[in-house]
């Protein structure tokens, strides 16, 4: 590295080291990470939790929490070291030149300051009169393509959807022009298509303003999308960094490689392959590292892995890895066998679960929300049903109404053929067991007092009837069956990493041996290696027993994965239903194509985006006609607007709501 | 493939770590050691005293401090320093009785206001907004009255009822929220009954606060039973309680200043201790 660059990078960090004091001991959570954010330039940083991620972003500006410090090495933001600046000048910098946003944009916002002082108050900081510093965050909102400023600076953050709070965020962060932005997960709590206009918003202004961009993301997908350098961070080490396309499309260090093969991708379903998983755990914090950081979770570990650390090594043009075995990266073995054998859905037998004409109506000051509306659909044994559509859509009510917690306004919910009460209360013992649920947190579907061998026996006990010995073998051959180690089964939830907590909740689920089960965003609060393992403990634990899940996700790849056919809701609305490959494959309904559209891929490029134009209306008062012409980019005129299309079957049990026959879908979606 | 657990030993961790926190508090060491000295004058009581406590009667009334009479002594001549350290006795069997009646009933009801919440909830919590608009002592005083006996015990369990709405609203609060969690719902999903729920799921969730909470009401518990007791009711001659010391002398109080200084002082250490522990505590968990 020279010196004297010509021109100073917008943040460069220079063999950083940061270290937690946690009970008394320094440990170390950043190794010697090297970066440079060039200006003009959109950097990514991706790694699992744990990695280090926030940590080298609060380092940019010295803003570590109170027991963190910088032990070695250098950051430095246009060619200033922040280390050397006095407590005036680190407020100045943070003031004016480096902006951030962070991953949760309520926590961002003050909730009791109305949105235009909470914006103007970022130009009056800087020294701008009370008057001018109004009309320029009527600007700054303008330029975030808020379509109503004026409204929207007499609202509170709380009246305003996760994507427009994004955008303020976003707004205010811009106010100063900052020379350096830092996005530590900027979209992560938002749905596909909101994620993706506060991503395509962020490249426009990032090419407009010139600024220099450090993107945190775990979602490689994002990354692809926004960044032109990625680095990849494993225990505090960066282990690889390069062009985008070029760690993307061909990874020179094993971490990369797992974690590329972990992301169900490329249409790939769970009759194809396992998915790969990165066995073992990440390091504890602060752990005497000798050698190479992934050592011990690397197949192609031998001894001078565990003694030396790898030097960095130019694999390609800009592109450079810290493995010793970097030419046979894309060589490692797999940690899980690729084949499986899944039972082929028989749908000419009956189906578990019968759901029809489903509605549901929740007040809400006295106006009558329609969470649900005449959505009807089976589902058969050993079948997943995949249940997309975006936040408001009404995935969760669905669910929450087929177990019962939720009760039903209009129609019924049958389970083999007989019709179960609406509310859970009123189900015997057998129904209950027979409809489960895994939830999204794992933090907050365990308790916290319990053990994991308490709540297993406790399941058992109620769900399954059995006590004393025939429970504590029952117990054993589950938790073999979730592959949970049996010394977890004396521990408490928090002593337990959330995949494992996730085993446990799954290991509840099927105490009673289900006949359906319920996942609500089961992997979306975990790494994506774990959600490989994760998921294909599903798919086994479907292939043994013949469960049927009813799978909601937002992530569209991983309900393309495990689902044989997929429901699309729109506003309590079904709106699509098919089989996966019918339902990705196309044609789609216009919502269904938007969604697709707005997942942003490792692979990058493929589809158009399809803008949806503002937010999902009101349950409150749905539009009249089709729900979706509001928004829909295929709108076909008045037809839309007046008439309700019925859910019709196009084509071989592929139903769909639109006016826009099928055939002139397949060819407009060409 | 059988996965380990990772991160073993966190929980133990934090909870060694609060311990050890607690240990090194200072106001926690001074407070726990004021406690201790008073308990244990409680259970030792006159074999410590140099004199005994209600019966060394002297001919020497009001005598002023003095190297034979460390604290002066009363009205009927007896060693005020005995009194003193016998004087913890009575308070230390009532006062705790109390809050430990006050949390048990307060903890049961805010537990089913939480989790029941409709209509029970809305009953029961106007009905404590309008206990907790009264003061303490004219309830107490009243149901004391209404009781028709003064005694220790009638006290204790008009205190602790007097300390259960107060109580509920806390474990109320921490309810509400509890109840949101998805392991509520997965147990009402296996069929479990509500009391089930409250107590074996619940509670054992809240039990810090409820920690927290008694040691607070302990405070007032002392507070409630002295000044009771002051007023003639509760602890009744004639024990060596503070409160009755100060009642038995406070009309000599000038110029016997210390017949009723020593044992005031002696009621507000006892306070402030508890005071100190129940703070080490909230700091511990908030951490």
């Amino acid at each position: 590295m020279s010196a004297v660059a010509p021109q100073p990078a917008a943040l460069e960090f220079d063999a950083l080291d940061v270290a937690y004091t946690v009970r008394g001991k320094d440990r170390q959570v950043l190794r010697g990470l090297t970066l440079r954010v060039d200006a003009g330039q959109t950097i990514g940083l991706v790694g699992e939790s744990g990695c280090g991620k926030s940590t080298a972003a609060l380092a940019a500006v010295n803003y570590l929490p109170r027991n963190g410090k910088i032990t070695g090495g250098a950051v430095r933001v246009a060619g200033k070291d922040v280390l050397e600046l006095g407590w005036g000048e680190l407020r100045r910098l943070r003031a004016d030149s480096v902006a951030m946003v962070y991953q949760n944009p309520g926590a961002a916002l003050n909730p009791s300051i109305k949105i235009g002082s909470q914006v103007a108050e970022a130009f009056t900081v800087r020294g701008v009169a009370r008057g001018e510093a109004r009309e320029r965050a009527h600007d700054a909102l303008a330029r975030v393509q808020i379509a109503d400023p004026d409204s929207v600076m007499g609202r509170y953050p709380h009246q305003l959807s996760g994507g427009m709070q994004q955008r303020v965020v976003i707004a205010m962060a811009l106010a100063k022009d900052p020379a350096l932005l830092i996005l530590d997960e900027p979209t992560t709590g938002l749905d596909a298509t909101v994620e993706a206009e506060v991503l395509d918003l962020v490249a426009q202004l990032q090419a407009e303003l010139a600024t220099s961009v450090l993107f945190i993301s775990h979602n490689l997908g994002v990354i692809a999308k926004m960044c032109s350098r990625v680095g990849v961070l494993y225990a505090g080490r960066l282990v690889e960094e390069g062009p985008v396309e070029s760690v993307l499309q061909d990874p020179r260090h094993p971490y990369t490689v797992g974690l590329l093969r972990c992301i169900p991708r490329g249409g790939v379903r769970k009759d194809h392959a396992r998915l790969d998983t990165i066995p073992g755990f990440l390091p504890s914090l602060g752990a005497e590292l000798p050698g190479c950081v992934f050592v011990e979770r690397c197949a192609l570990a031998d001894e001078r892995c565990h003694a030396e650390e790898p030097a960095a090594s130019v694999v390609g043009p800009g592109h450079e890895t810290r493995c010793w075995h970097h030419d046979r990266a894309s060589e490692l073995p797999r940690a899980e066998a690729a084949d499986i054998t899944l039972r082929a859905v028989d749908r000419t037998a009956a189906p578990v679960v019968r759901f029809a004409d489903l509605g549901k109506v929740f007040k809400q000051h006295g106006h009558d929300v329609h969470a649900l509306v005449g959505v009807s659909g089976e589902i058969w044994p050993g079948e997943t049903l995949g249940l997309v559509g975006e936040s408001g859509s009404g995935k969760t009510t669905l669910a929450r109404t087929l177990l019962g917690i939720v009760a039903a306004s209009s129609g019924g919910v049958e389970l083999d053929g007989a019709a179960l009460a609406p509310r859970f209360q009123k189900r015997s013992p057998e129904e209950l067991r027979a409809l489960q649920i895994v939830f999204q947190n794992p933090d907050s579907a365990l308790n916290r007092r319990h053990s994991v061998r308490r709540i297993i026996l406790r399941s058992l006990r109620k769900l399954a009837g059995l006590t004393g010995a025939a429970a504590e073998q029952r117990m054993l051959d589950l938790t073999h069956s979730v592959r949970l180690s049996e010394r977890t089964l004396t521990q408490k939830p928090s002593q337990l990493s959330g995949g494992l907590k996730q085993r446990v909740a799954i290991a509840r689920a099927f105490a009673g041996e289900p006949r359906l089960v319920v996942c609500d965003e089961p992997t979306s609060a975990l790494d994506v290696s774990v959600q490989a393992a994760i998921l294909n403990l599903l798919v086994e634990l479907q292939a043994d027993g013949g469960v049927s899940f009813l799978f909601i996700s937002h992530d569209l790849g991983v309900v393309r994965y495990i689902s044989d056919r997929i429901a699309v809701l729109y506003l309590g609305r079904l709106m699509e239903l098919g089989s996966a490959e019918v339902v990705f494959g196309g044609p789609h309904h216009p919502y269904t194509e938007a969604l697709l559209s707005a997942v942003p891929t490792v692979d990058g490029g493929g589809r158009e985006r399809i803008r949806l134009e503002g937010d999902i209306p009101s349950a409150a008062s749905p539009p009249a006609g089709c729900v979706f012409h509001t928004r829909c980019p295929r709108k076909l005129g008045a037809v839309c607007e007046e008439t309700e299309p019925p859910l019709l079957d196009a084509e071989d049990g592929h139903l769909m709501r639109c006016h826009i026959p099928l055939d002139e879908l397949r060819r407009l979606q060409r | 493939m059988t996965v380990v657990a990772a991160g073993g030993g966190e929980a133990r961790a934090a909870r060694s770590e609060r311990l050890h926190l607690l240990r090194r508090s200072p106001s926690v060491l001074i407070g726990a050691g004021i406690v201790l000295f008073w308990v244990s004058c409680a259970i030792l009581g006159n074999h410590i005293t140099p004199y005994d406590p209600i019966y060394d009667q002297t001919q020497n009334i009001f005598a002023h401090p003095s190297s034979a009479h460390w604290f002066g002594t009363d009205r009927l001549g007896r060693d005020v320093f005995s009194r003193v350290l016998a004087g913890s006795r009575d308070i230390l069997l009532v006062a705790p009785a109390a809050t430990l009646l006050g949390t048990v009933l307060g903890t049961a009801l805010g537990l089913i206001t939480g989790y029941m919440r409709g209509i029970v909830d809305d009953v029961v919590s106007r009905l404590i907004d309008a206990v907790l608009a009264l003061p303490l002592i004219i309830i107490a005083v009243t149901a004391i009255a209404a009781l028709g006996t003064r005694s220790a015990w009638a006290v204790a369990v008009v205190i602790g009822l007097v300390f259960t709405p107060i109580i509920a609203r806390t474990v109320r609060a921490a309810v509400l929220a509890e109840r949101e969690q998805d392991y509520i719902q997965a147990a009402q999903l296996r069929g479990e009954r509500s009391p089930y729920i409250m107590f074996v799921e619940v509670l054992p969730n809240v039990m810090p606060l409820v920690l927290v909470e008694a040691t607070v009401r302990l405070g007032y518990a002392i507070f409630a039973v002295a000044s009771l007791t002051f007023i003639g009711f509760g602890i009744q001659v004639p024990s060596p309680d503070w409160a009755v010391q100060i009642f038995d002398n406070y009309t000599y109080v000038d110029p016997n200043w210390w017949t009723v200084l020593f044992p005031a002082a002696a009621i507000a250490s006892l306070v402030v201790a508890v005071n100190l522990v129940s703070d080490g505590i909230q700091q511990a968990y908030e951490r």
